[in-house]
């Protein structure tokens, strides 16, 4: 998740150019070799772009032949790591069905259905078997943990800690840390559950206390709801 | 071997048996003809739009239903002499002569390649050179209509390959730029940027151009042609970004345009019901349910309004069938999402009598329910194609349909994760509050599930929108809390929903009573269908 985000200073030359070129000459054959480095750039730099992805998806629909699975799968990786937004089904809305049942190509819809409905757990469980997949694109871990992290703010106004743990995939002294410093920078309140439990008290929002909610037309972003926090560890 | 022969020509054919069926002779021309000829052009030559229009709309229209009920028009060489032989009015005479083709006949393979030949430089000379015409925008739609419509038609064409002859094989390897895929979006592209009618819209927000506020006329003494023809290209570009399953860079195209004031597009009623149709349907794949469910419920209220005016256009079947797709598409989402405070009087008891009873079928989502989805949706969607040249290669497969099947089979896929949202949504019209252990032991599942239940319901009522912001879909919604020490679902109302549950009156006394006998008793009963809340 989270759109563009910064890249040091030399690269911000290349993706300019690139996303230019989707933006006024899209319809392009020769393009396409660079659209295909810029997936992996945004691999390796965590950045995102999905019309730049779509661009390249529809350049290998137009030419089957030069269509290029691992970049296809790096494209469906980073889409996965952009929920709650819809990116994936649009990619794979442009992916020829017979691709779709390539081992791999199984295995990320497996993912992504366990994530369309909430079934973190699975994902985990799915992910930790599919290592060669996902660890090819770093930052991935992070990502999925903010989109579970969204959808808890949306639904709870205080969740159990086995709850949270199960859904962000942190268990013991790593999830303590990480709760130290939600707690510290993120407005996360720890509070004493029943019995031993521990609650955790996410940062208000319109969607878990309908009561702040202003108006029909306001909306909040979905940086509010989750934040992008560093990477530990 | 068939190479480049010219349709008049052409040895045992299709062609030529059909047309001499018919004693077809493609250069008598009848005086009504030359004289609809003569007149058109002097009309265009002096700019008169009013009478261009009447001659193109209804003039054009009589004669074909009289003289070329099934035979082609004219031959343009046969009236080029009546016309100065200039070049412009025949490339016009030619596209709509083949247009005629494709809407009364079938076309042969030579002639979708001499038609896509005549755009080629109908549009060479719009985009290079200086047109100095004013044509109605009726005209102007129906071009880029037209142009995208014969490019769908080519591609279901070209990818039924089983039973083609040898020389039509022949034929599609020779012009493989025909209708090439490229070659389309990029006409379409070019129109936008040579026109510069992204900016034209931009500047008129601030009233320094006038585009809208004279429908696209140039009172000035230029030509409209290219700047209309740019800015329907944009509605152009949505429709083939559907057609590729591309929702959402076709409603980037679609973005200059504000579909929620009237402006050109709705100065033409093909115009107007192509825009929200394929809006509605890319933002429905989009799972932004409630911007699809508004723009129909607009469009079909205005049909309805209107749809009399246009009973003798050779629109209106046109405008019925898509009036139903869209009541189609609709009660769809409706059905996925269930806000029908958003849904006009008249356009809902429409609906109700058009599907209501599928409707109450689909939210049951058994299967049944699944099959009405497939039947819905495979009636309103778009004519998905291929766009890629096809495999020459021995066996010949007629692959036509998987772009189709694949647009289904996501969307019924998405059906299904949702299916568990109406267990929640039923329940949510009931109770105000209620444990998790209560509600995880009504709805037969175990707390893990019922936890996952309950974020999916959160996830799919949650959409993102265009700049990342996340919208709440839902009508009625809820939030977790730990109420009295018991993780409890509390409900809450949406926006400006008024609370409207109402129980039938003879279990008021049960609910008072507050045993869990009798509240699983009613939850059963509303899972049945026996209860109407």
């Amino acid at each position: 998740m989270g759109r563009e985000r910064e890249t040091p200073k030399e690269q911000q030359q290349v993706s300019y150019t690139v996303e230019q070129l989707v933006a006024v000459n899209p319809y392009n054959p020769d393009i396409l070799p660079d659209l295909e480095n810029y997936v992996n750039e945004q691999v390796s730099l965590q950045t995102y772009s999905l019309d730049a992805n779509l661009c390249l998806l529809r350049l290998y629909q137009f030419e089957p032949e030069r269509m290029s699975t691992q970049i296809v799968a790096r494209i469906l990786v980073k889409a996965l790591m952009a929920m709650p937004a819809p990116d994936f089904s649009l990619c794979l809305f442009l992916i020829p069905e017979r691709v779709q049942m390539e081992e791999q190509f199984k295995t990320l819809i497996v993912l992504s259905h366990y994530l369309e409905t909430g079934r973190f757990r699975q994902f985990w469980d799915e992910a930790a078997k599919s290592r060669h997949i996902v660890e090819a694109v770093p930052g991935f871990e992070q990502a999925i943990q903010a989109y579970a992290i969204h959808v808890l703010s949306l639904t709870y106004q205080k969740i159990p800690r086995p709850v949270l743990a199960e859904a962000i995939n942190i268990e013991g002294l790593s999830l303590d840390k990480f709760l130290e410093h939600q707690a510290a920078n993120g407005g996360w309140i720890l509070e004493k559950g029943h019995g031993r439990g521990q609650l955790i008290v996410l940062p208000q929002n319109e969607f878990n206390h309908p009561e702040l909610k202003k108006s029909a037309a306001d909306s909040v972003p979905l940086e509010h709801i989750t934040r992008i926090f560093p990477i530990l560890g | 071997m068939a190479t480049n022969y010219d349709y008049e020509e052409a040895p045992a054919t299709y062609d030529e048996a059909h047309r001499q069926d018919l004693g077809y002779d493609p250069n008598f021309v009848p005086d009504s003809v030359k004289s609809l000829v003569v007149h058109l052009y002097r009309h265009i030559r002096e700019k008169n739009v009013y009478e261009i229009h009447q001659m193109y709309e209804i003039s054009f229209q009589t004669l074909s239903d009289r003289l070329f009920k099934d035979t082609p028009w004219p031959s343009v060489d046969a009236v080029a002499h009546f016309v100065d032989n200039d070049q412009v009015f025949c490339l016009l005479y030619r596209e709509m002569w083949f247009r005629h083709i494709y809407a009364r006949l079938s076309p042969t393979l030579k002639q979708r390649i001499d038609s896509w030949d005549n755009y080629c430089s109908l549009f060479q000379v719009v985009l290079h050179s200086v047109v100095n015409m004013q044509l109605p925008n009726q005209w102007l739609w129906d071009m880029v209509d037209e142009f995208v419509y014969q490019f769908q038609s080519f591609c279901q064409y070209r990818a039924k390959m089983k039973n083609k002859t040898e020389q039509e094989i022949a034929l599609l390897r020779q012009y493989d730029q025909a209708w090439n895929v490229y070659g389309v979006l990029n006409y379409l592209q070019a129109f936008v940027e040579k026109s510069n009618i992204i900016q034209i819209l931009e500047q008129e927000k601030e009233g320094l151009e006038q585009f809208t506020a004279t429908d696209g006329y140039d009172y000035s003494g230029g030509s409209n042609v290219l700047k209309v023809l740019g800015y329907f290209s944009m509605v152009g570009l949505l429709r083939v970004h559907c057609l590729l399953g591309d929702y959402q860079t076709g409603l980037k195209c679609l973005l200059p345009i504000d579909i929620s004031q009237q402006g050109v597009y709705t100065s033409v009623i093909g115009s107007h019901i192509t825009t929200i149709y394929h809006y509605g349907f890319a933002n429905l794949m989009l799972r932004r349910y409630v911007d699809a469910i508004r723009e129909f419920n607009k469009m079909l209220l205005y049909i309805y309004k209107t749809k009399q005016y246009h009973q003798k256009s050779p629109q209106y079947e046109q405008i019925l069938k898509k009036n139903e797709q869209m009541y189609a598409l609709l009660a769809i989402c409706l059905s996925l999402c269930p806000q029908v405070k958003l849904v006009e009087e008249t356009v809902n008891s429409q609906l109700r009598e058009k599907y209501g009873e599928k409707m109450a079928r689909m939210q049951r989502y058994d299967d049944e329910a699944f099959a009405i989805y497939d039947e819905l949706f495979s009636y309103a969607c778009p004519k998905f194609i291929t766009p890629s040249a096809p495999s020459f290669e021995e066996p010949l497969v007629n692959y036509n349909q998987d772009a189709y099947r694949l647009q289904l089979k996501l969307f019924l896929y998405e059906v299904k994760q949702q299916q568990l949202l109406s267990g929640v949504r039923t329940f949510l019209k009931v109770y105000s509050t209620i444990s998790l252990g209560k509600l995880a032991n009504y709805m037969e599942v175990d707390d893990p599930t019922l936890r996952t239940i309950l974020l999916t319901y959160k996830h799919k009522t949650h959409a993102v929108d265009s700049e990342g912001k996340v919208i709440s879909n839902a009508d009625v919604d809820f939030y977790i809390d730990d109420v009295r020490k018991t993780f409890s679902l509390c409900k809450y109302l949406c926006a400006a929903e008024k609370m409207c549950f109402k129980l039938p009156c003879v279990l008021y006394n049960f609910i008072a009573a507050d045993t869990d006998g009798i509240h699983k008793q009613l939850w059963t009963n509303l899972r049945l269908g026996y209860v109407k809340t």
